[in-house]
């Protein structure tokens, strides 16, 4: 392990605020372009769904 | 034999139905794959991997840095190849890779400029400078939305994948220019520091952990693209009679 | 491949080669603008003007380093192998900049060999090692061991 502590973890030496927002604002980025692409497969599915109950309804 | 097999893919992954299967049996173990992969090489690389002799600590962002800027580059190829079969074949499933190709890779190309910015304040003593190599990676980022835009802009999807695929071809040459930009003209950012050819120069301790961290940000890219493609093809092909199947099963 | 397909696949390549080469014409014809800086060599060598707001950019040389301890003042010599002047500095130095190192200093050119610099930012290289591995290769004299900054060209 390259700290002594969780704190020096956590200092990064003295570039602990660059290096914890890079980190911090790639991981939004990333969740957020996954979260993004599952919704809009659920959303697609989701409209499909409705309009097969909706055909068969008219039937 | 190889010519055979490369066409026999073609025509199979060229078919959005073979797609759609292939990618269901995929995902499942890729998943899983890609997150391990990723989080180890972080991890790795956050806390067990040593310090810079120069640096200190700061250079930590390289484990995110190379990996999204790596994956922006090649997803941007991957966007070009896919505009030139779209434009020229036609064929449907590089439209389909068209979408699903970029929105990530415009991800990435955010990550590249800001963890960029983040680490040359502690390095170089600036956040910004308009360099050739700066510079041209906040164009790529213009030709990943510029993409996006056109896509959502053109409601035929026909017609919109042709004019994306045009941009998407044209931008290929900014990736050379973000590669090589270093080489060619004088700028503050530094050459690159993994070589195809030839000795990297970063220490073994520190070239494990990015080398993990790249595949394991390639293989979530890989991720990504599946999961929006095939949604985009159940949407397509959503008045045949397989989609219907699928969605009357509720298949997640 | 239809003709169609061989139509419209070399309409784009051309597109594409014919892009290419503007671009890297217009690239060619703005070289100067598109080097973020000057080098030792070409400010030397009178190629920048004198007077303008620009950039240069160069290794400091050994043991070049003058710090006036009453102000901020510190001054040192820039080198690229070709060519070296002094650059003037008043303020706080980048925690990279050291001998050695390369570093880009923004300001004006007073003569060809004196720059005032208002900004100087330090230009690491692509080299990564712990510590003690730098140790270890300054003791056995490696050559690499106190390489800053690398040039191209």
């Amino acid at each position: 392990m390259a700290f002594e502590s969780f704190a020096d973890f956590l200092a990064m030496g003295k570039h602990g605020f660059y290096v914890w927002s890079a980190y911090g604002i790639s991981a939004f980025l990333v969740i957020t372009s996954m979260v993004l692409a599952l919704r809009g497969q659920g959303r697609v599915r989701q409209t499909l769904a409705r309009q097969q109950r909706r055909a068969e309804v008219d039937k | 034999m190889v010519w055979q097999t490369i066409k026999r893919w073609y025509h199979m992954l060229g078919s959005p139905r073979y797609f759609h299967t292939f990618s269901s049996r995929v995902l499942p173990w890729l998943t899983p794959i890609a997150l391990i992969t990723l989080v180890t090489g972080l991890v790795w690389g956050l806390v067990f991997a040593p310090s810079d002799y120069q640096q200190g600590n700061s250079y930590r962002i390289i484990f995110i840095h190379v990996p999204a800027s790596s994956g922006a580059l090649m997803g941007y190829m991957a966007l070009g190849v896919s505009g030139l079969v779209a434009v020229v074949w036609r064929m449907k499933m590089a439209e389909v890779m068209l979408k699903a190709i970029a929105p990530f890779g415009a991800a990435l190309a955010a990550i590249s400029l800001i963890t960029g910015s983040l680490w040359g304040k502690p390095t170089w003593g600036t956040y910004w400078q308009w360099d050739a190599r700066m510079t041209s990676m906040l164009i790529l980022l213009f030709m990943y939305v510029g993409v996006i835009a056109l896509q959502n802009v053109i409601r035929e999807p026909r017609q919109a994948a042709r004019a994306a695929g045009l941009l998407a071809i044209v931008g290929v040459i900014n990736v050379v220019i973000v590669k090589y930009s270093v080489e060619w003209v004088q700028t503050l950012h530094q050459g690159s520091t993994l070589k195809l050819f030839g000795e990297s120069t970063i220490n073994p301790a520190m070239k494990y952990p990015l080398l993990i961290s790249m595949l394991g940000m390639w293989l979530l890219y890989a991720v990504n693209v599946l999961v929006r493609a095939r949604t985009e093809v159940e949407w397509r092909e959503r008045r045949s009679k397989w989609v219907q199947t699928l969605i009357r099963k509720g298949d997640q | 491949m239809n003709s169609v397909r061989k139509q419209r696949l070399i309409l784009v390549l051309a597109v594409l080669v014919g892009l290419g080469i503007a671009v890297g014409l217009m690239f060619y014809a703005l070289r100067q603008n598109i080097n973020l800086f000057y080098t030792p060599q070409q400010v030397v060598a009178g190629e920048a003007p004198l007077g303008a707001q620009m950039r240069v950019g160069g290794l400091v040389v050994d043991g070049s380093v003058k710090r006036n301890e009453e102000t901020l003042d510190v001054a040192f010599d820039i080198t690229d192998g070709k060519g070296s002047f002094t650059v003037h500095y008043q303020g706080i130095l980048p925690d990279l900049f050291r001998e050695g190192q390369g570093i880009v200093a923004n300001g004006t050119l007073i003569s060809t060999s004196r720059f005032e610099a208002e900004e100087v930012l330090a230009k690491h290289d692509e080299t990564y090692m712990p510590p003690e591995v730098q140790d270890a290769l300054e003791k056995a004299g490696h050559p690499g061991a106190k390489k800053g900054g690398e040039y191209n060209e």
